[in-house]
This record gives structure tokens, sequence and C-alpha cells, in this order.
């Protein structure tokens, strides 16, 4: 088997691995990155509404409301020490992206443009604030090929369109990096390095209806799940109040920036009841069961009363041409109506991963140690969706993903950078290291016939949406937790029979739901664990926050699906902790 | 619905053939689009490859030759299409299989054309500034999905894929052009000096026609030309 060896590998090209991989290259690290889409296919190309940072370029601002904003909007789970820092880095990280030629639009004064999101607030809990840095409705286009350029300027070692299988690691649990497939010939390579960065993105393909790409499968959770390494906060999965109904495309919480806002059946606009204060700008937890909600109790629209609408045409049409062309493109692809003149018909849409691999602000995987304490793992970082730093907590706000990207992206590698100068060489790798990879590559070279994968990926997608959606209960939770584990069981005799070398997509679907089964069991059985309702995570059975039991995150671990806990970093770096209240907007 | 799919996989088959695919009416519904047909279609076939993954025409992986003019499968409508549906890959890059072509030809010529901003001055502490109207200048540029439609379509490129930059580069060379931002005009012009990096152009317009994203190549290669041409006087 091939063997390449690099100082740092990072998996995945999204924004956050590109971010890590630019700061490394920048300081002459040798970097390999490894992504099983070309990089600017990464699903961060998607993202639309834009990235927060305070520069006050439209309204005063400053980090400190937009960390009290981050710290209400997680339902006081977020670690209050990451999100000091990431609130504190932000206008920085976006300045570097102005500079490395992101094409921001832009205000009168020649500034970058920011626009208002939900859960923004000035003062602390005042008037909206407007804090978003756009690049029209394409930010993430336009940062994904922004970060690639420059990339491609530091010169940055790529591995398109690999496929990372398993982790590497030696005898004491050092990482020492992962085994990896070239997509192209079916060849497996062994890529060795003293550090190794996950920024495999999130997991939206666990609901059946969702606005992710078809390749968010979780693998980099998976991966470190069966490293022996638990998922933190899994029962948080955020739905996005406004993806198309029934279709799942997402219509940024910018359209609702710039000043659009829902209409029920019967034509009301709903959510002055929900938010009185922030209407149509609330945190997206509370919109989306606000809409919900409103559908259960047969006020929605249409046919069969099914989904309400987002209105955009009092806007005017300069405005929405001006400042949302790629939603109103979406819409006229696939609507074939103008939201310049026609509402556009919105439901909540599985969407962002809040949970994810536990790491520390810098980077570093954490694990408990036997009395409590958690330490770093050695060698491994993680970074972006996957990761779970924690600044999202139960609820991410809007435009917080991006920033989280950039600001840990970065973070993660200027660690990185440190411990490599401590770190010469390379640690011997053991010469089994590569055979728990190459036995999963071989079991779907098994000839034999069984029940299909796309089969199974429908079921489980179904299960996932049935059990685990908006509204949870302990029944359906424990159903949804027997469909998964029946799914998992029944994966071990699926078959494919497409034993091609060259580019066998199905043989990558087969593991991409391999990794989809064990994300969906950490996901189900952490809500089904977690008896109370914060955030996203909303039960029937405990409709109320339960500070005293709960102020705390999951931590799931494949062994025995087991659960565990560990308490919420409430102390900030330098300010004062802002203690929980109740959440209303 | 009938389709026509080209298919070759070289670890079994001697030459590419066309295989004859049929989905049942009662799996459409309306509104759908070629790459949902697709995704059934390989449910039935496994085998059958392509690249897919954003569903709605931001990451450029699906572009293929659909009834003979390339498009992005995720958002052409079966409804608009002639049947039997005959899908090809994009024409004139090598096919490693079935609807997957090697695209490694088409990113050199991106980087070539240093897709970066070349700003030699220290940053400033705070963005540079750039007034709307500056800014304006990008738009109908920087949304290219490096899909290669436009490429694989212009005659110009299949003859010299390696030495002719290509509509989809070219773009981005009057992208950065473009930016106030950038100080290496000289460079990127001299850069395309010669009979063929841009002047292998011959305002076919294949390119325009295809792009999916509704971009005009061929526009902002004029646009290099004049600069090229006020930089010789
Ligand atoms: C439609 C949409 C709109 C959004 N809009 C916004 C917004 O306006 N503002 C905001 O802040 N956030 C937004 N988000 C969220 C945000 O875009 C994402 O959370 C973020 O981009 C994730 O970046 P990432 O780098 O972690 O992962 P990704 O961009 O998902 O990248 C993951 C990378 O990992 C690679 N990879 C995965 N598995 C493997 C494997 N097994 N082997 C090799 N490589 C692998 C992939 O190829 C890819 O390169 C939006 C999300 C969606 C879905
Ligand atoms: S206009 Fe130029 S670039 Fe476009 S297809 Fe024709 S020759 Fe190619
Ligand atoms: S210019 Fe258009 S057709 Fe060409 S690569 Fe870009 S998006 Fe695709
Ligand atoms: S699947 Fe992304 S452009 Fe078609």
């Amino acid at each position: 088997m091939e063997k390449r060896s690099f100082d740092t590998l990072i998996i995945g090209a999204g924004g956050g691995g590109l971010r890590a991989a630019l700061q490394l290259s920048q300081a002459e690290a040798r970097v390999a990155v490894v992504s099983k889409v070309f990089p600017t296919r990464s699903h961060t190309v998607a993202a639309q509404g834009g990235v927060n940072a305070a520069l006050a370029n439209v309204l005063p601002d400053n980090w400190h409301w937009h960390m009290f904003d981050t710290v209400k909007g997680s339902d006081y789970l977020g670690d209050q020490d990451a999100i000091e820092y990431m609130c504190r880095a932000a206008p920085r990280a976006v300045y570097e992206l102005e500079h490395f030629g992101v094409p921001f639009s832009r205000l009168e004064t020649g500034k970058i443009y920011q626009r208002a999101f939900g859960g923004q607030s000035r003062d602390f809990g005042g008037e909206q604030a407007v804090r978003t840095c756009a690049a029209a409705d394409r930010t993430g286009h336009a940062i994904l090929h922004s970060l690639y350029q420059q990339n491609i300027h530091a010169r940055t070692h790529f591995f398109d369109e690999y496929f990372a299988m398993e982790l590497v690691q030696n005898q004491d649990g050092y990482f020492l990096g992962a085994v990896a497939m070239n997509i192209a010939d079916g060849e497996p390579i062994l890529i060795e390095a003293k550090t190794t960065i996950l920024a495999t993105g999130g997991v939206g393909q666990l609901f059946r209806t969702n606005t992710n790409a078809l390749v968010n499968t979780g693998d980099g959770m998976a991966m470190a799940l069966r490293a022996g390494i638990p998922l933190q906060d899994m029962e948080f999965f955020q739905f996005h109040p406004t993806g198309i109904a029934g279709k799942g495309m997402l219509i940024t919480e910018g359209a609702r920036g710039e000043g659009g806002y829902l209409l029920n059946g019967d034509g009301e606009r709903f959510m002055e009841r929900y938010a009185p204060n922030a209407k149509d700008l609330a945190s997206r937890d509370v919109v989306s069961r606000a809409i919900a909600t409103e559908v259960r109790e047969g006020r929605g629209v249409g046919p069969n009363r099914d989904h309400v609408l987002l209105k955009l045409d009092h806007l005017g049409a300069d405005i929405v041409k001006k400042r949302l062309p790629g939603i109103r493109d979406m819409v006229m692809t696939f609507l074939h109506t103008d939201p310049a003149d026609t509402p556009i018909p919105v439901y909540p849409t599985a969407h962002y991963t809040m949970g994810g691999i536990p790491t520390d602000r810098h980077g570093q995987v954490v694990v408990p140690v036997q009395q409590g304490a958690e330490e770093p793992v050695p060698g491994l970082y993680a970074v972006g969706e996957c990761a779970c730093v924690s600044v999202h907590g139960a609820n991410r706000l809007g435009g917080n993903s991006l920033l989280d990207i950039l600001v840990f992206g970065r973070a993660a590698a200027n660690h990185v950078i440190e411990q490599l100068k401590e770190q010469r060489y390379h640690q011997p790798i053991p010469g089994d290291a590569a055979d728990v990879a190459l036995e999963r590559l071989a079991r779907w070279n098994r000839q034999g016939k069984g029940e299909s994968i796309a089969a199974l990926r429908a079921q489980l997608t179904k299960a996932m949406e049935d059990h685990c959606g908006v509204f949870r209960n302990e029944d359906v939770l424990q159903e949804g937790q027997q469909a998964v584990l029946a799914l998992r069981e029944r994966l071990q005799d699926a078959y494919i029979d497409d034993h091609s070398q060259v580019f066998n997509t199905a043989r990558i679907e087969a593991m991409e739901l391999e990794n989809l089964v064990d994300t969906a069991l950490a996901t189900v059985s952490s809500a089904l664990a977690r008896r109370e309702s914060r955030g996203a995570h909303s039960r029937i059975d405990y409709p109320e926050r339960d500070d005293q039991q709960w102020l705390k995150h999951s931590l799931f671990s494949l062994e025995d699906l087991k659960m565990d806990y560990k308490p919420v970093r409430m102390k900030p770096l330098t300010v004062d902790s802002f203690p929980p209240k109740k959440r209303t907007y | 619905m009938k389709f026509s799919i080209y298919r070759f996989d070289p670890d079994k088959d001697a030459k590419p053939y066309m295989q004859h695919f049929e989905l049942e009416e009662s799996c459409i519904r309306p509104g759908m689009m070629l790459l949902d047909a697709l995704l059934l279609l390989k449910a039935q076939d496994e085998s059958l490859s392509f690249r897919r993954s954003c569903q709605e025409g931001v990451c450029g992986s699906d572009g293929m030759n659909i009834n003979g003019r390339n498009g992005l499968a995720c958002i052409t409508q079966l409804t608009s299409l002639k049947k039997p549906i005959e899908i090809r890959p994009l024409p004139g890059m090598p096919v490693i299989r079935d609807l997957v072509v090697d695209l490694e030809q088409f990113y050199r010529q991106y980087r070539t054309a240093k897709p970066f901003v070349i700003n030699e001055e220290p940053c400033p502490e705070v963005e540079r500034l750039q007034s709307p109207e500056q800014r304006e200048q990008l738009d109908g540029l920087y949304e290219c999905i490096l899909c290669a439609c436009c490429s694989t379509a212009c005659p110009s490129f299949w003859w010299n894929p390696d030495k002719f930059l290509g509509p989809a580069a070219l773009l981005q060379s009057w992208r950065f052009l473009a930016d106030s931002r950038d100080q290496a005009t000289e460079e990127r012009l001299s850069d395309l000096e010669g009979p063929f990096r841009l002047f292998r152009c011959h305002t076919i317009m294949n390119c325009v026609e295809v792009c999916p994203k509704g971009l005009n190549p061929t526009r902002a290669i004029g646009r290099i030309k004049e600069l090229m041409v006020k930089r010789g006087l």
C-alpha cells in the first residue's frame, strides 16, 4: 500500500479545512488536505446569508453584545470561554477574508455590507443589531472559492477525491494519520502525519428533507466514534425555519433580515405572537417551533395546510434582485415563481449539526479521563461543523457557523504550528495500522445478495425524520432508537454488486451509510436521554428547560451506547459570566 | 420515461457504449430535475457513476452533456428535455468512468490564471475600501462554480486544452483584472500574451450559451483583449 508522510493531515476541504490549511501552508508546514470532493464542491459553497462579526459598519456594535446573543442563542449550553474567544476574533477573521479577496457586498462608505440576522441584538438584548457580513446571498461560495484560491497561492498539497475511511492510532492512543482511498482507482493510501485535523462537516443527510449536500454524511464524526471518541451534544440538531416546503432547499435567514416575514393560512403574521420583539428574526429554534405549531394546529397554508409562506414581494424587485439574487434564481428554478411577486412556501428543514467531536478552543479533541477532568487526545484536532467547541450549544445563531469555521480553523492551525516545533519526528506506525480500514473495504467487495444501500438509506432518513424531528417524546424516541439499531444490524447483511475499482460510487455510498447509521445512533440516543427542552431539542413530555439537572453537555460513546456528561464551561476568558435566564425574543 | 446513457468502466468494458434505461412514469413528480431521475436510475443500477453533491446548482459537480448540450443535471427540468434523454460525459475530456471525466487540464488552466488578489501593499487593520460601483464590476464573474460546462463546449479548448486557458479560466483572469484591490494588471496581461493562452478564442460563443449560471466568458475575454490593445498603444 502506498504511504505518504506530512506534518499535518487535514481531512476536509470546506471552509474549516481550507482556513486551517492556509495558516499552516503560510507557516511552511507540510500539509496535506484530503477531500472526497474537489475543494470548491464542499458544502460551505452553499452558505448564503453571511458571517457574523461586530464590525459596526451599519449600526453601533461590539463583540461583547455578539457574545451575549450567542450565549443566549445557545440556550446557555455554549461554553462561554470559547464563545468569548470567537466573538472577539470575529472582526479580524472577516477583515482577513476581505484581504484574501472575498467579494463582499459594499456599503456606500466602501466598507463591508452587513445585514440583520436572527437572534442579534444591541446592548445585551435591546434593539435589532446588524452584524452579518455578506457577499450578496452567496457568502459561502465567495469565502470557499477565495480560501481555495489562497491555498493555490500558498501551494497547499491536495488529495482531491480521496475518501478517508479510518483514523490511525498507536497503542498509546496517539493519532498518526488516516487511511484513505483514491476514488478514481480504488487504491488505498496511508497518510502519515504528526497531527490530524478533522474538518469533515455536518451530517444533514440524517434526515429525509434537509438543506444539506448529499456528501454531508458525518464521516469524520463516525471515524472519531469508531476510534473510541465520544460525540458531544448530538441531540441538538438545527431545523432551519425556511426550507422550501417539501423540497428542502434553503431560503436564507437573510431574506427575513432584509425585511421578509412569515404568514400562516389565515394571512396572519404569526411570529408577532411567539416573539413580540424580535418577531421573524427570533432565534431559529423559536421560529421553527412556531411554524411547526401553526401547521399542527391547522393554520398552515396549501391544500394540505402543511406549510407557511415567506413573503418578500413588499421589498420591491430591486432589493430582491440585488440582495437576494441567488435565492431568486433558486426559487425561479425550483418553483417557477418569482419571489419578488409571489410568497415562497416554507417549512422547517434539517440544517445544522450543533453537536460533534468535542474540542477545546484550540481545536484539540478532548475526552474525559478517569477522574472527570478532560484531556486533549494526542495528535487529533477537529474544526468546523464536525466539531463541538461548543460555541453553538443547544441552538446556533445564523451567521455563526461560517465564523466558527474561520476562527477555529485558524486557531487549530496555530496550535498545531506550536506543537510541530516540539515534535520533529513522526512516531512509528504500528504494522497493523491500516487493517481496520482495509477490512472495511474488503467487506464491500464481498459477493452476495442482500438489501440495497439506497433502500436502507431511505429507511434510515425516514426513521430519523419521524422519530427525531422538531418535537420529540420518550415513546417516539424509543421507537426511533430501536429502528436505527435494527437498520444497523441489517446493514451488516447488505451487499453491493459493483466491485469495480474505478470511481466506484456505490462503494463510497455504502461506507457513507455506515457513517450515517453511527451518527444517527448518537443523535437519537442522546435525544432519548435528555429529559428537558433546551434550544433545538424540544421534548413534549418535558417542555421546560431544567438547569438543575441538565445544564451539562452529553457525551455518547459507541461502546454499549453509553451516555456520559460533562459540565458547561460557564466562565468566559476575561468578562463576567452570563448566568442562565429565561429566554424570550 | 426513456434514457440513453453513456457507459464505460475501463475495469470491465473494452469500449464505451450507450445503455438504455427506463423510469416508470409513476416515479415522475412535477418539477423533477434530471439529477433526481439519475438518482432513481442509480437505485436501479448502482454501477451508474456520476458526480453530484449540492442538488441546487452551486457546487458545480454534475456538469454533463444532456441531449447534446452541456448543463447541470440538478437544475435541468425533465419536462424541458426531448425524449429519449441522451446523456454523455462532458465532451473533450478523458473519461474516468461513465459520466465522470478527468478535469485536471481544466483545473490546471484555472490555476494558471492566478485566481487570487495580488496586492503588495501591507494589509490595513480593517477592510480595504471598495465602492459599490467598483464591487459591481465583479458581478457576473465571481459567481463561477467551476462546473466546466463552458470550457468543455469550446472547440478551441478541445484542440488545445494544454495551451488555451479556456473560457472558465479567462473569466477568472478578468475577475481579478476587474477587482479594484488587485495591482497585478501588467503581470496578468503579460501572462496572457502569445497566440494561445488568450487569443485562441475565436468568439464562437458556445461558452455563453451553456453557462448554467448565466455568466458571459466571451464578454470577459473581450474586455481582456481591449485592455491588451490599450496596453499595446
Ligand atoms: C444551505 C446552507 C446555507 C448556510 N448558510 C450559512 C450562512 O449564511 N452563515 C453561516 O454562518 N452558516 C451557514 N450555513 C452553515 C455553514 O455553511 C456550514 O456549517 C459550514 O460551511 C461547514 O463548514 P465545514 O468546513 O465544517 O464543512 P464542509 O464545508 O461541509 O466541508 C466538509 C469537507 O469534508 C470533506 N469530507 C467529508 N467526509 C470526508 C471523507 N470521508 N473523506 C474525505 N473528505 C471528506 C468534504 O469533501 C468537504 O471538503 C449554511 C448551511 C447550509 C446547508
Ligand atoms: S467564445 Fe471563445 S471561449 Fe467561448 S466557446 Fe468560443 S472560442 Fe471558446
Ligand atoms: S463560467 Fe459558467 S459554465 Fe464556465 S465553469 Fe463557470 S459556471 Fe461553469
Ligand atoms: S449537484 Fe451541485 S451543481 Fe448540481
